[in-house]
């Protein structure tokens, strides 16, 4: 059995800006490693657009407690208290170190960094929308993940770039390394290590319309289940309101904060009828819902599933005046083609290279996208992960980013939080580990035999003479769950779902692929990883099926309302190797907020 | 439409040259070339292999040569590209598997240049101050995905593999020009080499290829004249 064998203090699994944080603050105090399916640059922290939100206050009054509501909020109250003050306490330190490495905020006439208006985002006094997300154009992740990576080439950080992540390797409860496939060579490598943190972002792609990139499969989690150990609120996937139409691809919620407005097929701008306040800047869990009724009272475009998101100076001047919306030195809003091209350069080009639209001029067509997993690995505010619903922790495994759930969005995940969550608890995990595996020696693992686990895995997809194409089970699963566990949900369709789900695990076992080589083989690299969106769709089913209670992004026809008295905690969902999934649950962490009606 | 994609193919484990190999599929003329290649990866032939991650053009996964040109697969709709479209991986770099190149040189010339921020003040307790028309000087070439389509469009490059190449420079340029950096005469003695930006010659293939509209030719200039009348 052939296999490369390395050591290092700490593996980090995933290079995004959760995984690039922690492996800047771990590296500074111990041997620390990244493994990276992707070169690092291609991680999809780059495709977050609008801002990373941080009450910093530069244009006017703004509180870390306010960002904290607002996130307990928009999280529809089933996100940990303890872990939203946390976070939202350190935004505008983390914000500023971003600074401190040099990344490139857009600024105000001051000098300091600009901040704009975002959905959910208030001042909790006026109940206004608030300028506090943190902005480079509309391209703020990508200048988090360069700015990221440009310091880790800095302080010489250890990369294996594409190597992909097939097995934990845990001995008597404990993470002591991670199996990797190198994709150039086909050949595997064994990590040992003291600290493994999976930082493998989401896993849109169970779903047909996404803004997620097709390599986002769900690594971590998957692996997590596969080892007995549960996940957490899997039922929360937010559905962003604005995506291009038919591709999914992201159109910024900045979009809407800097004017735009939402129009249906009938020329009526709709969200005042769903949130009277804050209109287009409601949570998106709402938004997305509002613009799945209009679409089913039959206001969308031409008939169809989608409708128009409209940032033409024009349409958004005048509903500046309607709206009576000023800036703070007093003056009525106003904005002009400039404007737009400027504050959304990448969007403009988003749309005249996908849709022939120009944003100056036309509205742009956009539908709810699978966006984002609230639920994820269960963690401590340490990026510990959690082994049950009783809180023990896992010795040695840490989860950090849109793989974990601290959890930090609970229900609905307020626009700007996921730039902060990465770069928040990446820092966080990155000091934890570094101070952990200082306090502790490398225990033994069988490197042979975890390679040869894994080996054997690979060979039975090779091997398989099935009749099944990998391609059409993923198409088949992303069907299933766009039909039934989507954006609206009722017990008929997720029981059915359920069903079908199990079927095509049982079919996924009979698929075959073309390519048997050992370089570049992305054919099994493929269709390994659908085996993790398969487990992932069905825990999701499960957890979704079970809870009967609307709330967050979790919205059902037959249970409407929701329920705090019986549903007012944290899902925990395991799936064992024969794929039965066993449900518990936990209570939520509150501070001081108590439940109140969600109005924007 | 129907589209005809003529495709270069190499596997190392079985071929000792790269052939072509022709596909025919059905397509709507908003499809992305990117659709056509995981069309035919996922319904005719498993084998085929190419990088792509997010699809719209921000990770820079999929540079190839698309009809002569350097682009990204998922920023190349057949209402442009038309219907018989020849794809090969971009030139310059060493071709692991068909449309798969070797990055690593194009990261070691990255690397090179101190692609990162340099500033050894204590940073203040909050932001550093960078007036607006500061901050834009350097806008432009903040865009660059390291997508590589324009390092592997200059024929410079494709004769000597040592220039430190296009995007390199383009990297340098965002912090030579950024008014709170303070490493750009250090940037500038390592590009004032032989095979530094003085081996542009100016030929714009990257300004074309460049998939950001980065004006990249322009930012070499900018590059050459600060070594010429500023910084050495």
């Amino acid at each position: 059995m052939q296999y490369h064998y390395h050591k290092h203090d700490v593996i980090i699994v995933g290079a995004g800006g959760a995984g690039l944080m922690a492996a800047l603050y771990a590296g500074k105090e111990v041997d620390t490693a990244v493994i990276s399916k992707l070169y690092p640059t291609r991680s999809h922290t780059g495709a977050a657009q609008g801002g990373i939100g941080a009450a910093l206050a530069n244009l006017e009054e703004d509180h870390w407690e306010w960002h904290a509501y607002d996130t307990i909020k928009g999280a529809d109250f089933i996100g940990d208290q303890d872990a939203i003050e946390f976070m939202c306490k350190d935004a505008p330190d983390v914000v500023f170190e971003l600074e401190h490495m040099g990344l490139p905020f857009d600024r105000t006439p001051e000098g300091k960094i600009s901040q704009r208006r975002f959905g959910g985002h208030t001042n909790n006094e006026t109940k206004k929308a608030v300028m506090r997300a943190c902005n480079s154009a509309d391209r703020t992740g990508h200048m988090i993940l360069q700015t990221l990576y440009q310091q880790c080439i800095k302080h010489n950080v250890n990369f294996y770039d594409e190597y992909q992540m097939l097995d934990l390797i845990m001995v008597d409860g404990e993470a002591r390394g991670v199996v990797a496939y190198e994709i150039d060579t086909g050949e595997l490598h064994v990590f040992h290590a003291k600290a493994v943190m999976l930082a493998t972002g989401g896993w849109g792609h169970v779903w047909n319309i996404t803004s997620n990139a097709h390599t986002l499969t769900g690594d971590g989690p998957a692996l997590v289940l596969r080892h007995g150990l549960p996940l957490e609120d899997m039922e929360f996937f937010q559905f962003h309101p604005t995506g291009l139409f038919k591709l999914g691809i992201l159109i910024t919620e900045a979009v809407r904060g800097e004017g735009g407005v939402l129009i249906n097929g009938k020329g009526e701008r709709f969200m005042p009828k769903y949130a009277p306040n804050v209109k287009e800047l409601a949570s998106r869990d709402v938004v997305s819902r509002a613009i799945y009724m209009e679409v089913m009272a039959g206001n969308g475009v031409d008939g169809k599933d989608y409708v128009y998101l409209d940032v033409t100076p024009e349409t958004v001047n005048h509903y500046f005046e309607v709206d009576d919306s000023r800036l703070p030195n007093g003056e009525i809003r106003k904005i002009d083609d400039h404007f737009v091209q400027t504050k959304l350069e990448d969007i403009s080009d988003f749309c005249r290279t996908y849709v022939g639209v120009d944003p100056t001029k036309e509205p742009i067509p956009v539908q709810p996208t699978a966006h984002y997993a609230m639920g994820g690995i269960p963690s401590d505010i340490d990026t510990h992960v959690l082994a049950n619903e009783n809180g023990d922790i896992v010795p040695g495994l840490y989860a950090a980013g849109e793989c974990g759930c601290v959890s930090v969005h609970g229900g609905n995940r307020l626009g700007t939080n996921s730039l902060l969550d990465i770069v928040v608890f990446g820092r966080r995990g990155g000091k934890v580990m570094a101070k952990d595996v200082k306090q502790k020696e490398f225990k033994p693992i069988d490197a042979e035999a975890a390679a040869a686990k894994v080996r054997a895995e690979l060979d039975a997809i090779l091997n398989n003479t099935g009749e099944e194409s990998a391609a059409d089970i993923k198409q088949e699963m992303k069907d299933i769950m766009t039909k039934d566990v989507s954006v609206f949900r009722i017990e008929e369709g997720m029981a059915e779902a359920v069903k079908k789900l199990r079927e095509l695990r049982e079919r996924y076992k009979h698929i075959h692929i073309d390519d048997k080589g050992k370089r570049f083989n992305t054919n099994l690299l493929e269709a390994w990883q659908l085996g993790n969106l398969l487990d992932l769709a069905l825990v999701t089913a499960e957890a979704a099926l079970a809870r009967k209670e609307s709330r967050g992004a979790h919205a059902r026809d037959d249970y409407p309302e929701r329920d705090d008295e019986n549903w007012m905690k944290h899902t925990i969902v395991y799936l064992d190797a024969d794929g039965k999934v066993t449900l518990k649950y936990k209570p939520v962490t509150v501070t001081k907020y108590q439940p109140v009606k969600r109005v924007y | 439409m129907q589209v005809t994609l003529k495709i270069q193919r190499f596997n190392p484990e079985k071929d000792s040259a790269p052939y072509w190999k022709e596909y025919t599929v059905d397509m709507h003329p908003n499809d992305r070339v990117l659709d056509a290649l995981l069309y035919v990866k996922n319904h005719i032939d498993g084998t085929l292999t190419l990088r792509s991650s997010c699809a719209h053009g921000i990770c820079g996964s999929d540079a190839m040569r698309i009809n002569g040109v350097n682009q990204l697969a998922c920023k190349s709709l057949f209402s442009k590209v038309g219907n018989n479209v020849t794809i090969e991986p971009i030139a310059g770099l060493p071709v692991i598997k068909d449309l798969v190149v070797d990055m690593e040189p194009f990261m070691e010339h990255y690397r090179s240049v101190l692609p990162f921020f340099i500033n050894d003040d204590p940073p203040p307790e909050k932001e550093r101050l960078q007036s607006e028309e500061d901050r834009l000087r350097f806008e432009e070439t903040t865009k660059c995905i390291l997508c590589a389509c324009c390092t592997t469009s200059c024929p410079t490059f494709w004769a000597t593999d040592a220039y430190v190449g296009p995007a390199a420079i383009v990297q340098a340029h965002r912090f030579i020009f950024d008014s709170r950096d303070q490493g750009a005469s250090q940037r500038l003695e390592i590009l004032s080499d032989p095979d530094g930006v003085w081996r542009c010659r100016t030929i714009f293939n990257c300004t074309n290829a460049c998939p950001r509209d980065i004006k990249v030719t322009e930012a070499i200039a900018e590059v050459k004249k600060e070594i010429l009348f500023n910084k050495l």
